[in-house]
């Protein structure tokens, strides 16, 4: 009996060291993770010296005087937008070259080649989630790389130096919508940066969707891809962008219980809760309304009732004031 | 013999053959939209879209013309529902309706130059025009420009609450209409009263 209780006994000792082991492994990895997030940013302050603001100086050596020059504006990088990127624990030489830290930067690195998210998120468990080998065949399939091979890489949508995940958050759809249309814009709204990749005129977005109803509302609520890409059910946001000839065209695709946007810009929240109370696609009606999707089973089975009785009732009187009528 | 009253004078039949138009046109669409079906549309979304819009802002005119009509001619009298005594006579009438007219009896309340409806009509319509149709113009105004006149309301989304509204009075318009039209084979013959909204003239049993 006495051995059994010292038994317990050690047991539950060894059970409380290990928790307490473990705690303390948590917490020294946490201080050292901050700890190294510090050292991160503080080494990367040497870069954004210069990189972060629309200028920079140096010391010419030959003439003796300090030269101040205009930063080119690809190399500016926004300090406040970094620093909120899903990038921002990042040293800039893990992606850049070691060299970067010398001034003036050697020539060749002009040259260096840079990382596709692939790179670094493929066949990363850690990132498995996010299926980032699939994100990478739609966007071999799309428009984009169909149509512009190499020209076009992620970092064209997905600024590396800023972009922030907003999809799987408990974000507003109607920032989400506002975020991910800003980058679509980016170059379909600028003249310049669309150019770089073809000779065509920019084509006027607010005229080419003048056929769609309440177009600023519909800008406001969803997001280009929703119409433009083809919905993955196994991805979260579709990366397969159509030509033009194959966007939805149909406002009932949106517009019925079988609603796309189920699928598409309200995926994440359907995952996160269901619809209740008898409403068909409930969750769009936590943040919008989108007419035919948002009908209630109950309401319309009521109506169904009611309009059967009237119905009815107008039936059952028509047929006794002609059984009824004066001979 | 049938009696033949002026009581339609020509605004109001232009005013109504007009209000049933857009009314119909909107049950239509209306219906079309809320039960939308891909495979099976009644009418085309986008169609069903701009014919409701378009016809529920003339309806709003025509709203403003009825009520402007009947503050400055004789029209407006035919509304004041006197409330003394009015169970009594909205009985009176229902019982008519249930029982007497398959006795061929007289109807209670016979049609006048003073008094136009008789109580349930009266009743009826003065719910419909005074109540149900505002609302609806108004819930539909909201759902045409969301982000002017609601952003949100209680808790959920101000859509929410004004898209219910919208739809369960346009239920209720629609079952006024089609009650409203199924009456109106009640006349002197079938067609009588089609007849008088055209001529301006009701004929009298």
């Amino acid at each position: 009996m006495t051995s059994l209780i010292t038994n317990r006994i050690r047991k539950v000792t060894v059970h409380l060291l290990m928790a307490v082991f473990i705690m303390l492994l948590t917490s020294l990895n946490l201080v050292a993770q901050t700890k190294q997030k510090a050292v991160n940013a503080a080494f990367n302050e040497k870069c954004l010296k210069c990189h972060g603001q629309s200028k920079y100086k140096y010391l010419n050596p030959e003439s003796g005087s300090e030269v101040t020059k205009r930063m080119y504006l690809e190399t500016i990088i926004n300090r406040d937008l970094f620093a909120e990127s899903n990038h921002k624990n990042f040293k800039c030489t893990d992606c850049h070259s070691e060299d970067y830290d010398t001034f003036p930067h050697p020539g060749r690195l002009r040259m260096e080649s840079k990382y596709a998210c692939i790179d670094c998120h493929g066949g990363d468990e850690k990132y498995a989630k996010f299926k980032f080998e699939e994100i990478e065949k739609e966007f071999q399939s799309s428009v984009h790389a169909t149509k512009h091979a190499d020209d076009f890489n992620c970092w064209m949508c997905h600024n590396p130096h800023t972009y922030k995940i907003k999809t799987r958050s408990e974000e507003k759809i109607k920032d989400i919508v506002a975020y991910d249309n800003a980058i679509c814009l980016n170059c379909h709204a600028d003249i310049t940066k669309y150019q770089m990749l073809t000779d065509k005129v920019n084509p006027n977005i607010i005229q080419k969707h003048a056929w769609l109803p309440n177009q600023a509302l519909h800008f406001k609520n969803v997001r280009c891809i929703e119409c433009h890409a083809r919905a993955n059910d196994s991805i979260l946001v579709a990366h397969n962008i159509q030509p033009k000839a194959k966007a939805v065209r149909r406002c009932v695709e949106c517009h019925s219980t079988n609603s796309i946007l189920m699928a598409t810009l309200y995926k994440y929240k359907v995952k996160e809760g269901r619809s209740k109370a008898g409403f068909y696609n409930g969750v769009i009606m936590n943040e919008g309304y989108v007419i035919g999707a948002n009908r209630n089973y109950y309401l319309g089975l009521l109506s169904l009732i009611m309009f059967s009785c009237v119905a009815a009732g107008i039936l059952i009187h028509a047929s006794l004031r002609i059984l009824k009528r004066k001979k | 013999m049938s009696e033949k009253i002026y009581l339609y004078p020509m605004w109001i039949r232009l005013w109504h053959a007009l209000n049933a138009i857009l009314i119909i046109l909107l049950i239509i669409t209306g219906v079309s939209m809320q039960y939308t079906d891909p495979s099976n549309p009644l009418i085309r979304f986008d169609i069903a879209v701009k014919m409701h819009n378009i016809s529920g802002m003339i309806l709003t005119l025509n709203y403003l013309i009825f009520l402007t009509g009947s503050f400055i001619t004789p029209n407006g009298k035919y509304y004041k529902l006197t409330l003394k005594g009015l169970f009594p006579r909205l009985m009176k009438q229902f019982m008519f309706y249930t029982f007497g007219i398959f006795k061929h009896e007289k109807a209670p309340f016979p049609v006048t130059k003073e008094s136009k409806f008789n109580p349930l009509q009266q009743f009826t319509y003065v719910i419909a025009m005074f109540m149900l149709v505002p609302i609806v113009i108004v819930t539909g105004w909201a759902l045409l420009y969301p982000e002017v006149v609601l952003t949100k309301f209680l808790s959920g989304s101000g859509l929410r609450v004004n898209d219910f509204i919208h739809v369960i009075i346009g239920f209720f318009v629609s079952f006024f209409m089609f009650i409203h039209i199924y009456f109106c084979t009640i006349g002197a013959t079938f067609v009588s009263n089609f007849k008088s909204m055209i001529t301006g003239f009701h004929e009298s049993h």
